[in-house]
């Protein structure tokens, strides 16, 4: 929020310094000089008095010098003049031109601000910024002038809805001019104020909204008014409605992206566990390595805006290799003996972990968003897709079809579906079924390095990440069925998306462990999972 | 009396009382006082390594939830340390200091009957034992086997961990239990009083091998190896499968509960963390570094792990982890049958050796 009224500040100065107000003359300008002149003066009534002054003028270029005056940025120089001091660069500006001053007329001196004289300049200065030419600008005075609510403010708000072009803008302007009306004494305007509100959905309009349909202790209303009452008790609900279904649809998309992460390291699953019938516990470390992968290309990359596509197929290879050597390596030894190799890979993930410990810290790193990622859709008030997120999804969508396709269309995954169903056979048929397996395993790890680069965008990138993932991995492709894709994409669904419907409702543990129980129950129905096909492991 | 003879030959049953009065008087004959409560935790882990060897050395049953029930009897006897001190804790209150800090008024409706040792030790058991039979019951049931048994044994845990983890939960939360002061009236930093616990764990140790050495000596034990073996076989014999689990199961889960509520006095904290999945698969890998379906190998393992993890973490901290993941490649790769699997080899080589060296004077 912060940041964003810094940003709106900025560009209503910029805006200002580039392009003057046409109708400034001379004469203005050394009124509009004088009136900040008078914000340095050293008694609250002068400092007040010179606010209404540059109310009255309605001149822009007071913006940002009214504004550093409530920041507390503003100076009285040695020379007496007020001054805006720059924290970031730590200069010292001029307060209409915004230009630096050099030297700066030190000592400096703080304006004392108390909160009378804030409540004073906040909403003038919401009021200016409302004739800014840059629309963010306006957007956050619009919301400034809405909290304050007073019914002059009003008249101000219908005008400048009048000329306003931009559709949030005015969406907001339309929400502060209700916030303004329901403060007067007309019913039919309260009423209008109310349906507006209620249309909006939003909820910064809740305490209010309360105190309207709110009784007194004898019972009788506390709005005496009762068609605004009944108002007021509809547009209540409709915020309310409006809060649940963002709720749910914030449920939903937490519960898709996480579907998606877990469909990633599923997927990997499905083919080492499902098709070759390994217990693969190392399997989360390959998400952990993937997501190490996407770090180490930034570093070398010094975050260059497309490092992520470049980590895409690095993080794919390094982890299939290691994926491959790790079968040839141990896994191939153990076949037949699921309960050691879950052993051994076990043993194999600690090794990692340590590893990538001892390499890059026990702390987690910082993966950033490159821009073009950064930011959102905002589908409505209070409910925004981030399009980290969204890629995400997309990404596994991509990711499953080509594993769908590699396994269904081409020589290699006729020849793994030969494998699986029967080695020896596929062995005789001239089939190299020990390169088969290691390609395999090799393809099941890279498929997780590539969860390991989408969740580098989503959260924290630290050693013990795999873990995190791997239980519920298991509990995927457990209920999907061994060995089918289609149902490990949708357990990853279901189970994505019930943890986080459920977790609103109950907290993040109770949800866990309902969807424990359930699994659990639903084992007892049909222990081959929903999609059942007979692997290499006898289910 | 005959049933005695099948447990153990005669000979074997007096190394089992010499090693066993040994063990139980080594802090009288000169281990050091500071060592009294390390050795005890190993005697605990012990325990627990019968019990997992039980499951998973006998019964072919690869449960990566034993560390759960271990703390499980750690939680129900860290309960009972924490209520024998009421009144005495950082906050003078009648509850315990964590309930003070959370603002609750009162015990929460679990925490009562705790005051009583007695009813705490029972617990510590009952709690693991119902539990594994009820999961054991539904598991078991439906024919989940192997890995997926393993699985969703540690789904289990992970869930109960991230349970207990949570301060509305009651037990502490991410502290857990701890700032013990006495047990039974007897204060916990005392010498005797370490002795003591530590002399209870070697007997229960000792009971508990004897214990496992009937169960597996008897009928239902060489079921439960047929079971393991070939399952399908052995039901077509006519030999309910589920029975014989669901027993070996439950009762591998109460002394791993018992051996829980030997550990807390002896260490003084019991937190979540000590039921952490990892924690139950280095249960596994003491079983399979001593010998599975051999129960001094289960209780050698358990120390040479725990007594290594012990030296390692002190002396060189990073190299543990590497030692412990090595351990679990090399002991499934070249060690199936683990260390005690070496013995008959050894004894072949020797024997070889031998006839060699007597070869030319014959």
């Amino acid at each position: 929020m912060r940041t964003a009224i810094e940003l709106a500040v900025f560009v209503g100065m910029a805006a200002t310094i580039v392009c003057p107000p046409a109708h400034a003359g001379p004469v203005e300008d050394a009124a509009v000089a004088n009136a900040i002149d008078g914000l340095a003066a050293s008694s609250d009534e002068t400092i007040e008095e010179s606010i209404r002054k540059l109310s009255a003028l309605d001149d822009p270029r007071a913006i940002p010098a009214l504004d550093a005056l409530c920041d507390d940025r503003l100076r009285i120089g040695a020379d007496g003049h007020p001054y805006i001091w720059d924290s970031k660069t730590r200069d010292v500006r001029h307060p209409v031109s915004g230009a630096v001053v050099s030297p700066a007329p030190r000592p400096l001196k703080e304006v004392e601000v108390g909160n009378e004289i804030r409540r004073v300049a906040l909403p003038v200065l919401a009021r200016l910024q409302l004739g800014s030419p840059a629309a963010a600008v306006r957007l956050a005075a619009a919301e400034e002038l809405s909290k304050s609510g007073s019914a002059d403010a009003a008249a101000l708000l219908h005008r400048a809805k009048a000329r306003e072009k931009d559709g949030g803008v005015r969406e907001a302007l339309a929400l502060a001019i209700a916030r303004a009306d329901l403060t007067g004494t007309d019913p039919a305007k309260r009423v209008a104020a109310l349906e507006v509100i209620g249309r909006s959905g939003n909820d910064g309009f809740l305490s209010e909204l309360q105190r309207l349909t709110a009784k007194n202790a004898d019972g009788t209303p506390v709005e005496p008014d009762a068609r605004v009452a009944a108002a007021a008790t509809r547009a209540m609900e409709s915020v309310k409605s409006h809060q649940r279904l963002v709720g749910f649809g914030g449920s939903l998309l937490h519960g898709l992206s996480l579907a998606s992460v877990l469909l990633f390291v599923a997927l990997g699953l499905a083919i080492t566990f499902g098709l070759l019938g390994v217990i693969n516990m190392a399997h989360g470390e390959m998400l952990m390595l993937g997501a190490y992968a996407t770090y180490t290309v930034q570093t070398v990359l010094h975050g260059h805006r497309f490092y992520l596509l470049a980590a895409i197929p690095i993080a794919f290879l390094a982890t299939g290799a290691i994926g491959a050597a790790l079968e040839r390596g141990v896994i191939r030894h153990l076949y037949g003996r699921p309960l050691e190799t879950l052993l051994a890979t076990w043993g194999i993930s600690l090794g990692l972990i340590q590893t990538v410990r001892l390499m890059f810290g026990a702390q987690n790193v910082a993966v950033a968003n490159p821009d073009w990622l950064a930011g959102g859709l905002e589908i409505t008030h209070g409910l925004v897709l981030p399009w980290s997120r969204i890629a995400v999804v997309g990404f596994v969508i991509l990711v499953a079809a080509g594993v769908w396709f590699i396994l269904q269309k081409t020589r290699f995954g006729l020849q793994v579906r030969a494998v699986t169903q029967n080695r020896g056979m596929a062995a005789c048929l001239g089939i190299r079924t020990k390169r088969v397996d290691a390609l395999m395993f090799g393809l099941g790890s890279g498929i997780a390095g590539l969860g390991g680069v989408a969740l580098s965008q989503l959260g924290n990138v630290g050693p013990e990440l795999g873990q995190n993932y791997i239980i519920d991995a298991f509990m995927v492709v457990v209920v999907g069925g061994v060995g089918r894709l289609t149902g490990a994409v949708a357990a990853a669904l279901g189970l994505g998306i019930i943890n986080k419907l459920i977790e609103p409702a109950a907290g993040a543990v109770t949800g866990k462990i309902v969807v424990l129980v359930v699994i659990i129950l639903f084992i007892q129905r049909r222990p081959q999972g929903l999609f059942a096909l007979r692997g290499r492991v006898e289910a | 009396m005959s049933r005695l003879k099948e447990i153990h030959g005669p000979r074997a049953w007096v190394v089992v009382g010499v090693v066993g009065l040994s063990l139980a008087l080594l802090p009288f004959f000169g281990l050091p006082a500071h060592l009294v409560p390390l050795f005890g935790k190993f005697l605990c882990f012990g325990i627990a390594a019968l019990a997992m060897d039980l499951v998973w050395g006998y019964g072919g049953i690869l449960s990566l939830g034993h560390g759960l029930f271990f703390a499980l009897g750690g939680y129900g006897m860290g309960m009972y340390l924490m209520r024998s001190i009421e009144g005495e804790g950082v906050y003078r209150s009648a509850l315990p200091d964590f309930m003070v800090f959370l603002d609750w008024k009162q015990l929460p409706w679990y925490w009562h009957g705790f005051e009583h040792f007695g009813f705490a030790v029972a617990m510590a058991v009952l709690v693991p034992g119902v539990l594994a039979l009820v999961f054991g019951w539904f598991a078991f049931r439906s024919r989940i086997r192997g890995v997926y048994f393993s699985i969703v044994t540690q789904a289990l845990t992970y869930a109960a961990t991230l349970l207990f983890f949570q301060n509305a939960a009651g037990f502490g939360g991410n502290n857990g239990l701890t700032d013990f002061k006495r047990i039974l009236g007897w204060p916990l930093h005392d010498p005797g009083t370490r002795a003591a616990l530590y002399v209870a764990s070697a007997i229960a140790l000792v009971a508990t091998y004897i214990l496992c050495r009937y169960v597996v000596t008897s009928r239902l034990g060489r079921v439960l190896t047929a079971v393991r073996d070939a399952e399908l076989k052995t039901r077509f014999c006519g030999y309910e499968s589920t029975h014989y689990k669901l027993f070996v199961w439950t009762l591998s889960a109460m002394l791993c509960g018992l051996a829980g509520a030997l550990y807390v006095p002896q260490v003084g904290i019991i937190n979540p963390s000590e039921m952490q999945p990892a924690n139950s698969i280095e249960m596994a890998i003491w079983v399979a570094v001593g010998g599975r379906g051999s129960l001094v190998g289960a209780v050698i393992g358990a120390w040479i792990v725990a007594g290594g993890k012990s030296w390692l973490t002190n002396t060189i901290p990073s190299a543990w982890l590497y030692v412990l993941g090595g351990l679990f490649v090399v002991v499934t790769l070249f060690l199936p049958r683990g260390l005690v699997g070496l013995i008959p080899k050894l004894r072949l080589a020797l024997a070889a050796v031998l006839r060699r060296r007597a070869g030319p004077a014959v």
